[in-house]
């Protein structure tokens, strides 16, 4: 079997062939991904796949072209180099190409656990056993998933790195019929995906929520859990934080003042020991840790080549495929820790929140949002947790609820989510926060209106 | 290609399964942006590979590879059984798949103007030109986009079927947006992401992009200064893009039976509806009749036969307002009783067929847009969808248009920036009072609707047309 190494540099070594003048640069990656899935207690859908997948870009005569396959035959090969260079013969110019990656070394070669990237569909079987074992006898439903990758980047300027990484999660409700309760993680390691305990959690927020009363819209103060803290955090990448979306004026993100609440500090860093994403963006850029807020100060922006030109600043090593589009993201995001983990305790009256659901912004510069709750809510009331409260609509801006004065407590421990923060080829991410106590949530309705 | 998938059903079988299917795909992608005058992106994909289910006991199990060659296609059928039996740790109860007819036969959508061999310069140049024209309209921000989807499946199962498709789809749409202090808005045409169906580069043309540039631009422009849409209960017209979003979020969707079922409780989420009340439950007003029609020549949901091989058929999903069908699987319509099936597709070859729309529409009504205004005296028209937010129930939504207008005695007057209205689906649709007719019907097409673990992305059509709904909750804001 050719290493992913090897595809990389066929592919250009046909580019040269055909072109000898073009610069190309392709991405070879093998993907091996498993999802064991469950619903009403039993395994539903489970399933699998293996590929390859080869992403090429070739900048000829000033107009750029990009094309990708996933087979690797030395045919395919050679109609996929075909075809983008015919594609970049026919396509107007591009203004906005930023050359291409110079020679530089990885940080690492990724995050990798052998026994995850060969676990049998048993091995995964066995946690949702374990899950539905614990979960008190209530219906449950969710996925248990492990996926390997391993991939190259090269391209015509000589830059060359490789690197693989493994991830394993589980994410999954238990159901009472009236409430639902969810549990979560994300690792490197399967063996580190506790599906009894992830089962026991579940269901016991499940058996907490019952009885729901509707609660009348409002402002209120909040304790967001990781699970809605990790929705927040994606809508300030996807929107806001993000090269292209400065670069094109539709940004909140103002470098260097203060937006956010001095407890707030925001980094990515793909070269940790909890990194999923690969340590080399689309463009073969390294990637270092970048501080995206600091201490409630906008810090940084992830660019890629073509975004960084654009802005007058580097690239930060956060190209995704299709980033022409969707703009540079980051794939191993932090939200810093507090020192506490009682939230509660100082909260007069106010809503702690499990999930927010469908969330989708009103106004990309405002960061408006409307959304729901999901899987739990429940009342706060001096300092204790009350009665379960049925789904709630909410309509809230995403930086003033962090603002400076916003954030009254950040908590000590931190949930690393599966959640999925950029499509980044060939690779994963992965989202570690903390649970967030929040002056102001603008609850707007509830499930009956 | 039929050879691969009969050998892995084979190996399938042969490894336990009392019942394999495998669809061998080809698919081929390719997509252009431009942005304010220049070419933004260019992608072209092409995708080779098998996928296999097999059942064991009443355990699924899936597996699908890129190679197609006979020991990869015997590897990929032997794993899938080896996938069910891990599946059978987990056991759900006694499963029959409900019967479908077996055949053999080819099918092909309609196709006048073959779009990946329209020239890519010519294709590049209505992109830049559209964009070009909406930026010297004064916008500062201007995107056109097509995307094509050219795709062949071969499905083979071990009840007999043997049945070959060639689907083609394409189409395109622009956008462009305008920055005031601290808002931002835009205008698109026809939709956000375009207009899609099954059918050749005609369609494009047909659209004709140009013509609605400098128009879009200048709407755009004048929504900055515009008044908001005020905050209150009124009558409400929408215009026919944004009732197919409406069709989509708060009927398709929780028509699927997987929904209903709890299948997908764990992430898309259930349905507010409860198949003990089928034939009987009120979904809305008597104007209310909608219908999965898969036939329907054209639409971006149409097909030949689902990926279980089950013929095209239209089934009515809810009769003069009352709520009698579903989008099922043959799983799933066993599970819950019922003898049809028709409506699980997959987006690729990797990817395990699910319950997901066809072309779910309205019949159309008695009105015209032009009535429902003249008839209203109070009320805002809104168009094209900007946002959209919805329970994991598919009853409460609030959706969000690109414009408003103030209508006041039955006239359109003024615009109004940031349009939103919000409700309960059985309550907002038993207040369909009017309903425009054929002649404002479009079969809207939705290329991006997400589901299921891995995700896919799902093509569905959605023949919608304006109408009006009485005393509905608008403006909400943060």
């Amino acid at each position: 079997m050719s290493t992913v190494q090897d595809i990389a540099a066929r592919v250009l070594e046909r580019v040269a062939d055909k072109n000898p003048a073009a610069d190309a640069a392709v991405t070879v990656s093998r993907e091996s991904s498993a999802l064991t899935r469950f619903a009403e207690s039993f395994i539903h859908q489970n399933v699998a796949d293996e590929c390859y997948r080869v992403v090429l870009q070739v900048h000829v005569d000033g107009r750029t072209a990009a094309a990708s396959t996933n087979r690797t035959t030395p045919d395919a090969v050679s109609a996929l180099v075909a075809s983008a260079l015919a594609a970049a013969a026919l396509t107007q110019e591009d203004a906005g190409w930023a050359g291409l990656s110079p020679r530089q070394d990885v940080h690492t070669t990724g995050n990798w656990d052998e026994a995850t990237a060969a676990a049998a569909p048993d091995a995964r079987a066995r946690a949702v056993r374990s899950f539905v074992d614990a979960a008190a006898g209530l219906a449950c439903a969710g996925y248990c998933q492990t996926k390997s990758v391993e991939a190259a980047f090269a391209n015509s300027a000589g830059q060359a790195v490789s690197a693989r990484s493994t991830q394993a999660s589980m994410d999954a409700i238990a159901r009472t019929g009236g409430s639902d309760g969810a549990a979560r993680t994300a690792a490197i390691a399967l063996s580190d995906v506790d599906g009894a305990e992830l089962g026991a959690a579940a269901a016991a927020k499940a058996l907490a929520g019952r009885e729901q009363f509707g609660l009348e819209p409002g402002r209120y103060e909040v304790v967001l859990e990781p699970g809605a803290v990790s929705d927040l955090v994606s809508g300030l990448l996807w929107q806001g934080l993000n090269g292209k979306a400065v670069v094109e004026g539709r940004s909140f993100a103002r470098l260097g003042e203060q937006q956010f609440d001095p407890a707030v500090s925001l980094w990515d860093d793909s070269t940790d020991e909890h990194a999923t994403g690969l340590p080399f963006d689309a463009e073969g850029t390294p990637k270092r840790r970048l501080e995206l807020v600091t201490a409630g100060l906008t810090a940084g922006i992830p660019h890629d080549r073509r975004t960084a030109a654009a802005g007058g600043s580097e690239t930060t090593g956060h190209a995704v495929e299709g980033g022409d589009r969707m703009g540079a993201l980051p794939t191993d995001v932090r939200l810093g820790p507090g020192a506490t983990d009682d939230l509660i305790a100082d909260v007069e009256r106010g809503l702690l929140i499990s999930d927010f659901w469908y969330t989708r912004a009103l106004d990309p510069k405002t960061l408006i949002y409307t959304g729901l709750t999901r899987n739990g809510v429940w009342l706060i009331e001096d300092g204790r947790l009350g009665s379960a409260v049925s789904t709630l609509r909410f309509t809230q801006s995403y930086v003033d609820a962090l603002a400076p004065g916003a954030v009254l407590g950040v908590s000590r421990s931190m949930q690393s989510s599966p959640r999925a923060i950029a499509p980044m080829a060939g690779g994963s991410s992965s989202l570690l926060v903390p649970s967030l106590r929040l002056a102001s949530w603008n609850i707007t309705g509830g499930a009956a209106g | 290609m039929f050879e691969a998938a009969t050998r892995a059903v084979e190996a399938a079988l042969g490894a336990g399964a009392r019942y394999a299917d495998a669809r061998v795909m080809h698919s081929r992608y390719e997509s252009m942006t431009a942005q304010n005058g220049q070419v933004e992106d260019l992608t072209q994909r092409d995708t080779v590979g098998i996928g296999v289910r097999a059942l064991v006991g009443s355990s699924w199990g899936f597996f699908a590879v890129p190679d197609l060659d006979a020991a990869a296609a015997r590897r990929a059928g032997e794993t899938a059984a080896e996938i069910a039996r891990a599946s059978a740790l987990v056991p759900g109860a006694d499963l029959e798949l409900v019967s479908t007819e077996v055949r053999k036969d080819s099918w092909a959508s309609a196709c006048d103007e073959d779009p990946l061999s329209v020239s890519m310069s010519d294709k590049g140049d209505l992109l830049v030109g559209v964009t070009a024209t909406m930026r010297q309209a004064g916008v500062p921000l201007a995107s056109a986009l097509y995307q094509i989807w050219d795709t062949e499946k071969w499905f083979v199962s071990s009840e007999g079927h043997r049945i070959d498709q060639r689907i083609r789809e394409c189409g395109a749409g622009m956008h462009c947006m305008t920055y005031g202090e601290g808002s931002t808005q835009r205008r698109s045409y026809p939709s956000f992401r375009g207009q899609y169906g099954t059918a050749g580069w005609e369609l494009v043309r047909s659209i004709d992009l140009p013509a609605h540039a400098e128009r879009i631009a200048a709407e755009a422009t004048e929504l900055l200064t515009a008044p908001l849409c005020p905050p209150g209960t009124t009558d409400v017209i929408l215009g026919g893009e944004q009732m197919s979003l409406q069709i989509h979020e708060s009927v398709g969707h929780a028509v699927e039976l997987d929904r209903i079922l709890g299948w997908e409780a764990g992430y898309a989420g259930t349905s507010w509806l409860d198949l003990s009340k089928l034939g009987r439950l009120r979904y809305g007003s008597d104007l209310m009749t909608v219908t999965a029609d898969p036939t329907l020549p054209g639409a971006l949901g149409s097909f030949g036969y689902d990926d279980e091989g089950t013929p095209a058929a239209a089934n009515d999903i809810v009769r003069d307002g009352i709520w009698v069908g579903v989008l099922a699987g043959r799983d799933s319509a066993s599970i819950a009783g019922l003898d049809y099936a028709g409506a699980v597709r997959a987006d690729g070859y990797a990817r395990i067929p699910m319950v997901r729309m066809t072309n779910v529409g309205l019949l159309p009504g008695p009105d015209t847009l032009e009535s429902m205004i003249a008839a209203t005296d109070d009320g805002i028209f809104m168009e094209h969808n900007r946002s959209w937010s919805i329970d994991d129930k598919r009853r409460n939504f609030q959706f969000g248009c690109e414009i408003g207008w103030e209508i006041k005695g039955g006239t359109r007057g003024r615009l109004l920036r940031n349009p939103t209205y919000t409700g309960i689906g059985p309550d907002f649709w038993a207040s369909m009072d009017m309903l425009a007719g054929e002649s404002e019907r479009r079969f809207w097409g939705t290329p991006n609707c997400g589901k299921g673990q891995p995700g896919q992305t799902g093509h569905t059509g959605h023949p919608a047309m304006p109408a009006r709904f009485r005393n509905v909750r608008v403006g909400v804001r943060a």
